[in-house]
């Protein structure tokens, strides 16, 4: 079945694992910078928030809505950003949203990030990948607003 | 309505020739036949609808009202035309009540603003929690302005409205009571004879909010007794951005104009001016006149095949298609109310929408997915979203068939 191949290469195991089961997925009390993220068009919501010690983020959880390819890519993100420094964090989220905003940049995605290569084929589908980062990006900025997919940043 | 339904009429309508007019529907999307149930976002068009907008173009076209050569009478025929048809579909007494509107949200916010001035702090609208935005958000925006309140009837786990304290929310206040006739998001229909008397018993106006109803079912708005009635030419077939709303002559010879300019007057002088006669003075600036061609000639498409006839195939194919949903594994239907038009709002398990839409999408299903305009629908059922499969009469058996067999790859796929 050809014809469901990019589905399947959209929907692969590790975006389905963490969907199902995203990491540090919950409220964090603890947390001192926090932001919402929305994605108009779906509906898909999703805070992040950070505990920053020392310059890096000692503590970071995620809680939202969203579909699988939202929820794997919020996952991903902790995972990634957990324990990093600040400016570690920042490059990354930079790398990720350049990754998707640009053709062809989808390859550059490392890690479990890659696993959403499959976005590639599915042009509709990059705002949800891109939100959880994009929130990111916001939290670490203090921005005291709200973010959407929809702003071209 | 229900009561003018005609069971003869079922098995005339002959769907594969109503299809052959639809060049959309015959194409291959993403390598399948599509499966277009999407109408109740927008309706498709038939060559006619297409044509009828080509020939205006290729051949009519002028501005209206204004001049005196061959085709500006043309273009005049053509809009003044099809408002006669618009009138005639709804069975209003004239074409002074038939105001043409971008459609559905702008005949709202048309009422919103010109009712709306003459409405004062402490005085009530009556909504229900079925609304459309379209029908939610003018009035909130209005209650902004002016301090009139809302009052909203609730709905049920079937979603149907609950009436039971529907009259006592009546009062000396209550300017309006505002409904949809059919909910975009679960396909509930609502019983306006229940919701619209009690309203006209008191001398209070009813807006009737009918883009999801008219593209379904005869409509006839005397029989109704409202006094607005609102809807979008898109969902019935015709082109995007025209639409009209209805008002009682006697109601609209009341209210002010809401946005100035030409057309909407007679005379024009800095001491003063003088606005245009019904439905003119409602009509500022050119309007959509190709539109409205498009209009008339979905209007004459719809009643040559009858909505009767419309109303009872999509009946049958939702009994159909319900009973298809049922039997898939872990489909939840969100709206089960008793009276429903041809609308299926469901989960399936803990997928979320935007991943069937897409699954779907891929074989050639088109279907909608997320909050529907209705965000309070979703919030009385505590959910973010649903997917949405809904019906027009050129939808067919196959097109159910297929949208079961890509729930089922989709439970495969994400399981
Ligand atoms: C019940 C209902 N009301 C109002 C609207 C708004 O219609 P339009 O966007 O054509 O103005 C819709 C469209 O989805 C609707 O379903």
């Amino acid at each position: 079945m050809t014809e469901t191949a990019d589905l399947k290469e959209l929907y692969r195991r590790t975006v389905l694992e963490h969907s199902r089961e995203p990491h540090h997925f919950g409220r964090l009390d603890s947390a001192d910078h926090s932001a919402t993220g929305h994605n108009p068009l779906c509906g898909d919501k999703c805070t992040v928030y950070l505990q920053l010690e020392d310059d890096s983020i000692a503590n970071i959880a995620f809680e939202g809505a969203g579909c699988a390819i939202c929820m794997a890519s919020a996952s991903i993100m902790t995972d990634t950003v957990h324990g990093r420094r600040i400016g570690e964090a920042e490059t990354a989220a930079t790398d990720v949203l350049d990754a998707f905003d640009r053709d062809a940049g989808i390859e550059s995605l490392h890690g479990d990030m890659a696993a959403l290569g499959g976005v590639r084929d599915f042009p509709t589908r990059i705002r949800c990948a891109t939100l959880p980062w994009k929130t990111l990006a916001a939290a670490l900025l203090r921005s005291p607003e709200t973010v959407t997919t929809e702003t071209t940043s | 309505m229900t009561a003018i339904r005609n069971q003869t009429a079922t098995t005339s309508l002959d769907v594969e020739g109503l299809r052959a007019d639809f060049p959309i529907l015959h194409q291959q999307v993403n390598g399948h036949r599509l499966a277009y149930l999407d109408s109740a976002a927008s309706s498709q068009r038939p060559r006619a609808v297409i044509d009828a907008i080509t020939h205006y173009y290729e051949h009519d076209h002028a501005n209206v009202h204004r001049g005196v050569h061959t085709l500006s009478h043309r273009a005049t025929d053509a809009y003044e035309g099809a408002r006669e048809k618009v009138r005639s579909f709804l069975n209003a007494a004239s074409t002074k009540e038939i105001v043409f509107t971008r459609g559905t949200t702008e005949a709202i916010n048309l009422v919103a603003n010109s009712l709306g001035a003459s409405l004062r702090s402490g005085d009530e609208i009556v909504l229900t929690e079925l609304e459309h935005h379209a029908n939610i958000v003018p009035w909130q925006m209005l209650a902004e302005r002016t301090g009139v309140e809302l009052r909203v009837i609730p709905i049920n786990d079937a979603g149907e409205l609950i009436l039971d304290d529907y009259p006592d929310m009546l009062n000396s206040r209550t300017r309006l009571v505002s409904v949809a006739q059919v909910s975009n998001a679960l396909g509930t229909i609502n019983p306006l004879d229940r919701i619209l008397r009690p309203a006209r018993d008191r001398g209070i106006l009813t807006l009737v909010d009918g883009a999801q109803a008219i593209p379904h079912m005869p409509v006839d708005v005397r029989a109704l007794d409202c006094d607005f009635y609102a809807f979008s030419g898109h969902k019935m077939c015709g082109p995007t951005g025209i639409g009209a709303l209805y008002a009682r002559e006697a109601v609209l010879s009341e209210l002010p104009p809401w946005q100035g300019g030409g057309d909407m007057i007679l005379t024009v002088s800095f001491s003063g001016t003088t606005y245009n006669e019904l439905p003119y003075r409602f009509e500022a600036g050119t309007p959509n006149i190709a539109g409205a061609a498009g209009l008339g000639a979905a209007i004459d498409y719809l009643d040559n095949i009858g909505m009767a006839a419309i109303e009872n195939y999509e009946a049958e194919l939702l009994a159909y298609a319900t009973e298809a949903m049922a039997a898939v594994q872990d489909v939840q239907l969100i709206g089960t109310a008793e009276q429903k038009a041809g609308v299926l709002s469901f989960n399936l398990d803990a997928i979320h929408a935007h991943d069937l839409g897409t699954i779907l999408d891929h074989q050639g299903v088109a279907i909608r997915t997320g909050h529907h305009c209705a965000m309070p629908v979703m919030e009385h059922f505590g959910i973010a979203g649903t997917a949405r499969a809904s019906l027009a009469f050129y939808n067919t058996r196959a097109d159910i068939d297929q949208l079961i067999e890509a729930l089922q790859v989709a439970r495969e796929m994400l399981r």
